[in-house]
């Protein structure tokens, strides 16, 4: 049944589309399966397999509007935010200078890139161990592991991205009379920016996920704590939900982090759109 | 081969005709295709109407984005018209009421920047056609295929991927891929816009010599008039964007032509009388600076 | 289709910025290669083209380089920050010894148990992303209609780490194995469902319309247009699939679960055997590196037309 179109004719609202509501109504289903499912015990008699231990979503929003307005919430948000821009920022700081140098320079990149691919497939999580005993508190070494995280992205997407900047325009350039440097910044620098973009936008996620593993690991995990004091933001805090009991926070910090990761996502596409505004239809 | 069709009156209507229109003819009558919403659209076919005569090669020249493209998209059923009707041997294909075509294996492209499938063999995609309407068999398609290729000219790169033949050879592939669906009008859409002119004079010469083995209804799109002049028995000249045709010729020349006949007295004639019109559409696609495609 | 610039090579839409390639220009194939050549002897070619150019013995100069500095700030000049850290020959002779002191080494039965548990782990967590991402991904972006419906919920879903799941699957399901596989699930399975999507939406229209000018019903246009268009950028969206699933893994066996590589640094950290953390993360690396080669490996010779017109510089 067309229910998309059904409901767009019944509102009459022609602003947003047809397939506007076909998403919502998807999403309407999925919620309504997901609080049948939650609720199956007690409303059929039976279980369902796994959704049933999951707290319902009529739970999950009470005990988020409850949670907006305590303050120690929002210290976690804050908390794995600050440790997301630190990451990401020292990511981009480091990334695009040796990415570009990578491809610029083939001596530099015969060098540097096999060492580079080497460490690459090593799981960022996997330097959790090392980045503490190297480093001298907790807070860097979560930090060091987070660069990692969006590091190897970034400096792929921007190598990818230098080398596919056509030739001819190198070639234009250099008739034109440009200088070495005139050309690295006019020709490749603004040649690489879309790259850039992609590989922040992808990196931005990947921190992300490193910064909840990170604070999940070091305050708590099955094999022993890893450090004790520092601790807070959004991992931390499903992890401390999770060993409370309190499965209705688990979601909430779930959510919490999917919308914050997807803001972060949609922040950094829109300056890169603000920023490369030749890619823009039309 | 006598033409059925009559010549245009300057107003785009018809002359009353007595012949019906025979395989693979088509008759454009009022086309319209308005882009975008009632009123505030591109307007892209401005009221075509003209024919194109079965078995013989129909070339219609105009400036980039002029809207011939559409015209062909339309006969082939991947647009759809706004208003008007187009007839394949007098059935309609699109007109009220059905505003767009069915593509179907009766009315073949070819693509302007090619449509070989990549990741299939030159044998298999002239094979293709067949075997998915399930007419022949497997082997038969195939033995049918290497058969047409070899009369070509393309025995040899039947194994070979798209991507590591010529261009010029790629082209002339994809011609062949449609022809073995017999089909009743071959639509080119610019096919040799991206060649050079020499691979272009003998891609002339080669899609000459498949006409005149096949007699199938050609109709081409160009750019190019002198390729038109040269290919064509009837050349319909477009406006620039939105299209109307502006001027309509047959070409006298006699077939079987080759190259010899660029240089005749009436080629040059028919350079003349076209030559003029054509510039002048091309000034005002330049003043209004019609985007490339 | 006028000519490539000569060092790009790539006539086919190249989908993916992450793939690392030797950077073979067409002018390196001298002309006597036939292009009816077999894969293999393209390949024989190109290896011995790579060993004449200067790149191999830049490469030893990285890595001497890398290691170089990594023993001596250990071991040599004992750095501040870098003394407690194991240093390479530690690290080399733990690996290599038949009777190391933190018990993990080559020889030692465990480290394979390790290697083969998370190997299993991933094998499954990958099948299932494949066996369900690709269909799911080819199928949004074939319909329309069906992505409307869909998309927006993948969509919701998407945003949400990885391991923040963890506690939500150790309460869904029991078990220690299970949460973890299905997190490494969860990650492949996005990456996979999304790039099969882009892959099918990168299909050049003209190559369906001319499916359909041919006689092909839709189920044919998906099965010999679709299907085949989408590839390059399905085995892409593989790549990134393995390399996400290991990520997640790792997370996972340090959270929860037994044995398992991720299990080893973390218990190795705990119980203060710093050479097998290096052992784990070394070994993690090799098993990465392989199991994304083997799948680049597959994709190649799965689409052998794209390959071979790589090697020939495409337009000619």
């Amino acid at each position: 049944m067309n229910w998309g179109s059904t409901i767009a004719i019944k509102t009459g609202s022609f602003i947003v589309g047809e397939d506007f509501w076909r998403g919502v109504v998807a999403v309407i289903v999925f919620l309504l399966f997901w609080e049948t499912g939650s609720r199956s015990l007690g409303w059929f008699g039976f279980a369902f397999p796994w959704v049933s231990q999951i707290p319902p979503p009529t739970a999950v929003l009470r005990e988020l509007s409850q949670l907006i307005q305590e303050v120690s919430f929002w210290q976690s948000v804050y908390l794995s935010t600050l440790r997301v821009f630190e990451g990401f920022f020292a990511a981009m700081l480091i990334g695009i200078p040796l990415g570009l140098a990578m491809a610029v320079s083939r001596t530099f990149n015969g060098i540097t890139f096999p060492v580079f691919e080497v460490l690459r497939p090593i799981p960022p999580l996997a330097w959790v161990p090392a980045s503490i005993i190297f480093w001298p508190t907790q807070e860097m070494s979560i930090a060091f592991v987070t660069f990692l995280g969006a590091f190897f992205t970034i400096v792929i997407n921007v190598i990818g991205g230098a080398q596919s900047i056509d030739v001819r325009y190198f070639q234009a350039a250099r008739s034109m009379g440009s200088s070495t440097w005139d050309i690295f910044r006019r020709i490749i620098l603004p040649g690489v920016l879309p790259s850039i973009v992609v590989g922040a936008t992808v990196g931005v996620g990947i921190t992300w996920a490193v910064v909840v593993a990170a604070e999940m690991i070091s305050g708590g995990g099955s094999a022993g704590s890893m450090g004790g004091a520092a601790g807070g933001g959004l991992g931390f805090f499903i992890w401390n939900s999770y060993i409370g009991g309190s499965y209705t926070q688990i979601v909430v910090g779930m959510i919490s982090i999917g919308v914050a990761g997807y803001i972060s996502s949609a922040v950094i596409r829109k300056v890169g759109e603000l920023m490369t505004p030749w890619l823009a239809e039309g | 081969m006598k033409t059925s069709s009559p010549i245009l009156a300057p107003n785009g209507k018809p002359v009353a005709r007595s012949e019906p229109v025979r395989k693979g003819g088509v008759r454009i009558v009022d086309a319209v295709k308005m882009y975008g919403a009632q009123g505030s659209g591109i307007l892209a076919v401005d009221h075509c109407t003209f024919d194109v005569p079965p078995g013989e090669i129909t070339v219609v020249v105009g400036p980039s984005g002029c809207g011939k493209t559409t015209l062909l998209n339309a006969i082939a059923g991947f647009h759809s018209l706004s208003s008007g009707s187009i007839y394949l041997d007098d059935e309609m294909l699109c007109g009220p009421g059905k505003l767009k075509a069915e593509p179907g294996p009766d009315r073949i492209v070819v693509f302007q920047n090619g449509a070989l499938f990549p990741w299939k063999t030159n044998i298999e995609n002239v094979a293709f056609g067949p075997i998915m309407q399930g007419k022949i068999g497997r082997v038969e398609a195939y033995e049918k295929a290497r058969d047409i290729m070899a009369d070509a000219g393309l025995r040899g790169v039947e194994n070979n991927y798209p991507g590591e033949i010529s261009s010029g050879v790629r082209r002339r592939v994809e011609i062949v891929r449609a022809l073995m669906n017999d089909p009743k009008i071959l639509l080119l859409d610019e096919p040799y816009r991206a060649l050079d002119s020499l691979t272009k004079s003998v891609m002339h010469e080669a899609l000459l010599d498949i006409f005149y083995k096949n007699r199938v209804t050609i109709f081409f799109i160009t750019h190019d008039l002198e390729e038109a002049i040269f290919l064509g028995h009837r050349v319909v000249i477009m406006t620039t964007r939105p299209c109307k045709p502006k001027k309509i010729l047959d070409i006298d020349i006699p077939h079987p032509r080759n190259y010899g006949v660029l240089t005749t007295k009436r080629f040059r004639e028919f350079m003349d009388e076209t030559a003029a019109a054509v510039h002048e559409e091309a000034i005002k696609a330049f003043a209004t600076g019609e985007m490339e495609r | 289709m006028g000519s490539a610039p000569p060092w790009r090579g790539a006539k086919v839409k190249s989908p993916s910025m992450s793939e690392t390639h030797l950077n073979v220009t067409p002018q390196t194939l001298s002309d006597n290669t036939e292009h009816n050549a077999s894969i293999w002897t393209l390949t024989m070619h190109r290896v011995s083209m790579w060993l004449k150019s200067p790149r191999p013995y830049l490469m030893l100069i990285g890595f001497a380089g890398f290691l170089g500095f990594w023993y001596l700030s250990v071991e040599v000049w004992k750095l501040p920050r870098f003394a407690e850290m194991p240093g390479p020959t530690q690290v080399i002779t733990e690996m290599f010894s038949r009777d190391p002191v933190y018990g993990l080494s080559i020889f030692v039965e465990e480290y394979y148990l390790h290697i083969w548990v998370s190997i299993r782990r991933i094998s499954i967590a990958f099948f299932l992303a494949t066996a369900i991402g690709v269909p799911l991904g080819l199928f949004l972006g074939w319909s329309t209609r069906f992505k409307q419906y869909v998309f927006p919920v993948f969509e919701l879903l998407r945003p949400i780490p990885p391991l923040a799941w963890v506690p939500l699957a150790i309460v869904m399901f029991h078990g220690s194995e299970t949460p973890v596989i299905f997190l490494t699930f969860l990650a492949s399975f996005y990456a996979t469902a999304l790039n099969s999507m882009l892959g099918v939406e990168s299909i050049d229209v003209s190559y369906i319309r001319a499916a359909s000018c041919l006689g092909a019903n839709r189920w044919q246009v998906f099965r010999h247009i679709i299907a085949p268009g989408a590839l390059p950028y399905i085995f892409t969206g593989l790549q990134i699939s393995v390399g996400v699933a290991w990520f997640s893994l790792v997370a996972g066996e340090m959270v929860s679960g037994q044995y398992g590589l991720g299990y080893v640094i973390n218990t190795s950290y705990t119980m203060v055997r710093y050479p097998t953390i290096v052992i784990g993360m070394v070994t993690l690396g090799i098993v990465g590196y392989i199991t994304s080669a083997g799948i680049r490996l597959i994709g190649n010779y799965m689409m052998q037309w794209r390959t071979r017109e790589l090697a020939l510089g495409g337009d000619r």
